[in-house]
């Protein structure tokens, strides 16, 4: 079944890149729903299999690769985080899939479009499913390029490219840490095979190793390595640039590859190694903070910026940056859990935001909205759904996972728990204002596009508007229906081999929860206040705090200062090697050099060949004097 | 088991050919009956070789299939060939190659169309006989033999700088030789034997292999190329035809890493001990150094010229770690690197016969006029920048394994080449395929055609089949490596 699950959407991919052409679009977009909805309803049927205590199953397909002792297996490992993994991904791009038919329906090519959805499926999959850390690169991988193609698709835009290749580049950069890692792990565990590396890592608790006459912790350096490749894949703070710039690709895509799946998979990886990290204190101390910080401070960027997918954008770092201090604390459930419902309720808002863009003829800046809950009711209702989700409004899915994330900060007792629950209830806060910000500036008061546009503006039609339903329901009752098993009396049973749990039995005193809730009832009430109510206090506020509103609306210049440290030293780097290094230096003392030598030293010589008798008989009479003075002193 | 001598037809198939072709009578235009011949010729053999590789028994760790004859009476020279698990490959690659080389060449090549396929038969017959060689003298004579008609192919079928190109090739390469049959006289008088497998140990004293070492190491790094020994390369590739880069990518620069491997490491092993430092330092410096130049540069072809200097530089070290992943990882990204980059000089070849420059800037926005291209030209692209699941990954992922194992700092300098080599590639594609096109002249550029799609899609096959099943590439050349890497061991007391 698992094979199915895993294969089929690469069967969709196949049918598109060969057949798509010939058959028509319509048929593309038949054949890769089809095939994505039978792959969605059978990872729920494995998912229900996995509620209770079930022993994880592998199945070898066939030996990728031997080399010496080396050796990667084609496989597919399922155990119940891959089970959560697996509905998680195919129930979004199932949703996602249906809802392009609509989306995309003017596009050129649609066939190119839906085999790259399902090839990235299909890349996920193997990710989720592997069970070494070769096959799960492979996978890694495989969804970096093809969020690298689909942010490109609209391969005529400059800006689209660009941020196709950052994208590519600052993941490469990740995964620079990822294989380094995994070589590691070769190096010290003899294999790459997860069975081998969980059972035997407390062997090598104590390990260290010297480099530079360093002596470093062993576990700690190869997961800090491995952790290096999650935040470039999961966009944390310092590798967190390429996102943003990604929502230039069409918003399903943004919907699907970065909001609910690929960007993801780095928390997954700490989760899937969670046997290793565990005996990591240092680099979990690290993941924490940069987990805590990035919360913070994409939230605070999202507070500002007007692009409507940049807003959730921002807030889709953020809230992995929950996800990431969870699991750096050891509450690996919990972070699971988040990324289970955040999934369900980023997509919603991205889907719900594409379904604004369409409705508004590719308008994406939200000063060009306002008021449309009239004239798109159904959109409307779906973006507050998704909202009351995120920001954890009691019994929708975001309410459990991330109060059980912050319970966990809370009873970390730690100085780096405490940091992170902190910033946890402040990002909360902050994250309910640019809600409803986004709500209010999209939806409500009156509108400032153009008559025009305003009229024109339309529900969407009912292939985009069922997938929201689906993800609307996700967006609701995860939270309840999971939560029993992620998080609660039957974690033990479910998570069974797949997960180290911490076993945290308290729960939140009344006062600390009052304390998250009035924080959250805050962020909504003064983004309310500021509008909604008094608009003209947005401006007056970002005059009046003018420093930090260009600091959160310039993205803390991080952009600016990465341009004017590696891309610029880069270009300089490049052209110095090869004017001066190649051409000035090497070929010019090298090759030039030799035959200007040569020519040089044959031009000097053919001097002496004269052609004049009597100045080789001088030199012949030198020469006899010579020899002659020699052999008489001797 | 085979009583004929597979192996000297595999070599000599193609002289033949290349003699037959000299009678053949032929108008000076078209000359299609000397393509036909020479296409034929060229896959035939390609056809022996696949037999060699049937035949071929991946138990035995030694050469097989060998064949040995008296060359001169008074000394112990012998014509002596064979192959084993790493020559195998080699042998495959220029097989596979050639007939490539003659397709892409149909209709580019316009003038002396007779004397250019000879050329190229006789070009395989060299690369075929020295990877197969066993005897020393034997492999140096088609180790230079192999220099003449590279040297011919680029400086008549060459572009305008064409005489600039071939002497500074040429010079190069003498150079390093000249050193090398010195060498190969001093081991001759020393051991008296010419024979490679029996010289497969440790025969000479330290001081004595190290100047060995040292004329070996001129030919090899300037074949290779190692930095600072490049600049030739660029410039020949440039000024090469297509099919002349090809070849030279694909096969010519594996000469100098089949060199170390047999030469270097199998008969200097105490040597190569005492050189590693300089080994090391120099490949590094060539992948970021020249992975830095490929990035600034404006010409289609130089940019991937420099990128192979960068992928050598991954092969020297997984050559040098000395381990069987940092080995096998070699052959691999060897294997990897002749059929990709191959690949990339075509896919320039396929555009400069339309247009007739290969300057970055006059391009873009080809994926509108050329969709077909801008797949292919994709799928090399991302072999070589190793992206799993394709040839170029397995190369470079287990040269890192070995890196690893030797030097946690090599490592990660040998890693850094995967940001880089994203980076130059990535770059070029988005100028060359991807954008708004603005250049008129474009409006009417054609998609491959049929020959084109020919040559592309048995590349795209075997890149993803190396990519996803190694273990076929991996199995014959296994003991081989072992039995170079155990005497190394062995010998440095490991």
């Amino acid at each position: 079944m698992i094979t199915f699950v895993v294969f089929l959407p690469l069967v969709g991919f196949i049918y598109c890149a060969f057949l798509g052409k010939l058959f028509g679009d319509r048929n593309s977009q038949l054949v890769t729903n089809i095939l994505l909805f039978v792959s969605a309803i059978l990872s729920w049927i494995i998912f229900l299999r996995y509620l209770g205590p079930t022993e994880t199953s592998t199945l070898q397909i066939l030996n990728w690769m031997m080399s010496g002792t080396f050796s990667a297996d084609w496989s597919l490992r399922v155990d119940a985080l891959t089970a959560t993994m697996l509905i998680v991904v195919t129930t979004v791009s199932a949703c996602v899939h249906l809802y392009s038919i609509g989306y995309m329906n003017k596009d050129k090519s649609i066939s190119r479009f839906m085999g790259y959805l399902s090839l990235f499926t299909f890349f996920m999959l193997m990710l989720v499913t592997s069970d070494n850390l070769l096959q799960m690169f492979f996978g890694w991988e495989g969804v970096g390029l093809t969020s690298y193609l689909l942010i490109g698709f609209w391969h005529h835009k400059e800006s689209a490219n660009k941020a196709a290749i950052k994208a590519f580049i600052v993941n490469r950069v990740g995964d620079f840490g990822f294989i380094l890692g995994i070589a590691g792990i070769f190096f010290i565990f003899g294999s790459v095979q997860f069975d081998i590396i969980f059972d035997t890592a407390s062997n090598y608790k104590d390990h260290t190793f010297s480099f530079l006459s360093f002596n470093l912790s062993t576990i700690n350096t190869l997961c800090f390595l491995l952790f290096l490749g999650a935040m470039g894949k999961s966009a944390q703070l310092g590798l967190h640039t390429w996102l943003p710039d990604a929502m230039e690709g069409p918003t399903p895509v943004s919907a699907l590859i970065h909001a609910a799946t690929m960007v993801t998979a780095g928390v997954f990886m700490v989760a899937r190694m969670s046997p290793l990290f565990e005996y990591a204190q240092f680099t979990n101390l690290f993941i924490t903070f940069i987990g805590a910080t990035t919360a913070i401070i994409t939230a605070s960027i999202a507070l500002t910026q007007n692009d409507i997918k940049k807003v959730i954008a921002y807030s889709t770092c953020s809230q992995l940056g929950y996800m990431f201090f969870a699991a750096g604390l050891g509450a690996y459930n919990a972070s699971i859990f988040h990324l289970t419902t955040h999934g369900f309720f980023k997509a919603l808002l991205f889907l719900s935001a594409g379904s604004v863009i369409h409705a508004m003829h590719h308008e994406q800046d939200m000063r060009k909205m306002g008021g449309l809950f009239s004239k798109i009711p159904f959109t409307g209702t779906m973006m507050w759904i998704g909202s009351l989700a995120i920001i954890g409004f009691p019994y929708f899915s975001g309410y459990y996972s991330k109060e059980s994330i912050l319970e966990n900060a809370y009873f970390a007792s730690s100085n780096m728990g405490l940091y992170a629950y902190t910033v946890g209830i402040i990002t909360a806060l902050l994250t309910a204002f640019y809600s409803w910000r986004l709500l209010f500036m999209t939806f409500h008061g009156t509108t400032r596009a153009s008559n025009d546009t305003f009229h024109k503006a339309h529900e969407s039609p009912k292939v985009m508007t069922v997938p929201l339903v689906f993800l609307s329901v996700g967006s609701i009752f995860s939270g309840i229906f999971l939560s029993d098993y992620f998080i609660g009396s039957k974690e033990n049973d479910f998570w069974f081999v797949s997960l180290i749990l911490s076993h945290n039995d308290h729960h939140l005193p009344f006062l600390q929860t009052l304390i998250i809730k009035l924080s959250v009832a805050l962020g909504v009430l003064s983004a309310a206040l500021v509008y909604f109510y008094r608009k003209e206090l947005a401006n007056s506020l970002a005059q009046n705090l003018s420093p930090l509103h260009s600091l959160s609306f310039n993205k803390w210049y991080v952009d600016e200062l990465y341009n004017n440290i590696f891309t610029k030293s880069f270009f300089y780097l490049s052209s110095l090697f090869w004017k001066r290094g190649d051409v000035r230096l090497i070929d010019e003392y090298g090759p030039n050099g030799v035959s200007r030598l040569i020519n040089i030293s044959s031009k000097f010589l053919s001097l002496v060949q004269s052609g004049y008798l009597y100045h080789y008989a001088f030199v012949m009479l030198g020469g006899l004097v010579i020899i002659l003075t020699w052999f008489f002193y001797y | 088991m085979f009583d004929w001598p597979i192996v000297s037809v595999t070599i000599f198939l193609p002289l033949l050919g290349s003699l037959i072709i000299l009678f053949i009578k032929d108008e000076e235009t078209s000359s299609s009956n000397v393509k036909w011949a020479a296409l034929f010729t060229s896959s035939g053999t390609f056809i022996l070789s696949c037999l060699i590789w049937f035949l071929f028994d991946p138990s035995i760790g030694t050469y097989q299939l060998s064949e040995k004859h008296k060359w001169f009476d008074d000394f112990n020279f012998n014509y002596h060939v064979g192959v084993d698990g790493i020559s195998l490959f080699m042998i495959l690659l220029s097989t596979f190659l050639t007939p490539f080389c003659i397709l892409a060449s149909w209709r580019s090549i316009t003038k002396k169309i007779k004397e250019y396929m000879i050329a190229f038969l006789l070009l395989e017959t060299f690369l075929v006989g020295m990877f197969s060689s066993i005897d020393m003298l034997l492999f140096y004579v088609f180790f230079e033999a192999v220099l003449i008609p590279m040297f011919l192919i680029i400086g008549i079928w060459g572009g305008e700088r064409r005489i600039y190109a071939s002497f500074k090739f040429f010079l190069y390469t003498l150079l390093g030789s000249v050193l090398m049959l010195i060498a190969i006289i001093v081991m001759y008088q020393i051991t008296g034997s010419m024979n490679v497998a029996e010289l497969q140990g440790n025969f000479f004293p330290k001081n004595v292999q190290i100047y060995l070492w040292l004329a070996f190491f001129a030919s090899f790094a300037v074949k290779i190329p190692m930095w600072p020994f490049h600049t030739w390369l660029p410039d020949a590739h440039v000024e090469a035809p297509t099919a002349g880069s090809v070849i030279l990518a694909g096969v010519l620069l594996k000469m100098g890493a089949y060199g170390f491997i047999r030469f270097s490491i199998g008969m200097f092993p105490e040597a190569s001990e005492f050189f590693l430092p300089l080994i090391f330092s120099l490949s590094v410096i060539a992948i970021i150094y020249t992975s830095l130049v490929a990035f600034a540069q404006t010409d289609m072809k130089k940019l991937i010229a420099y990128s192979s200097v960068a992928h050598m530089g991954i092969v020297t070290i997984g050559i040098f770690v000395l381990n069987q992943q940092g080995m096998e990882g070699a052959m691999m990204q060897i294997i990897s690197h002749g059929i990709v980059s191959a690949a990339l000089f075509l896919c320039v070849g396929i555009i400069y016969d339309r247009m007739h420059t290969r300057k970055i800037n006059f391009y873009g926005g080809l994926v509108n006029r050329m969709p077909k291209y801008a797949v292919v030209f994709m799928i090399f692209m991302l072999a070589s920048i190793g992206l799993p699941g394709t040839s170029g990954f397995i190369g470079e992922f287990l040269t890192i394994l070995g890196a690893f194992k030797h030097n946690t700092f090599l490592a990660f300098f040998a890693t850094t080449g995967i940001i880089l080599s994203a980076a130059y590639m990535l770059y070029l594609y988005k100028r060359v395929i991807f954008g708004l096109q603005t250049n008129e002249k474009l409006n009417d550029i054609l998609d491959l055609d049929l020959r084109e799609m020919i040559i592309m899609i048995p590349l795209i096959i075997v890149v993803i089949i190396i990519g996803i099943f190694p273990n076929i590439f991996l199995e014959p050349m296994r003991l081989p490596i072992e039995t170079i890497i155990n005497n190394y061991e062995i010998v440095n007391g490991k």
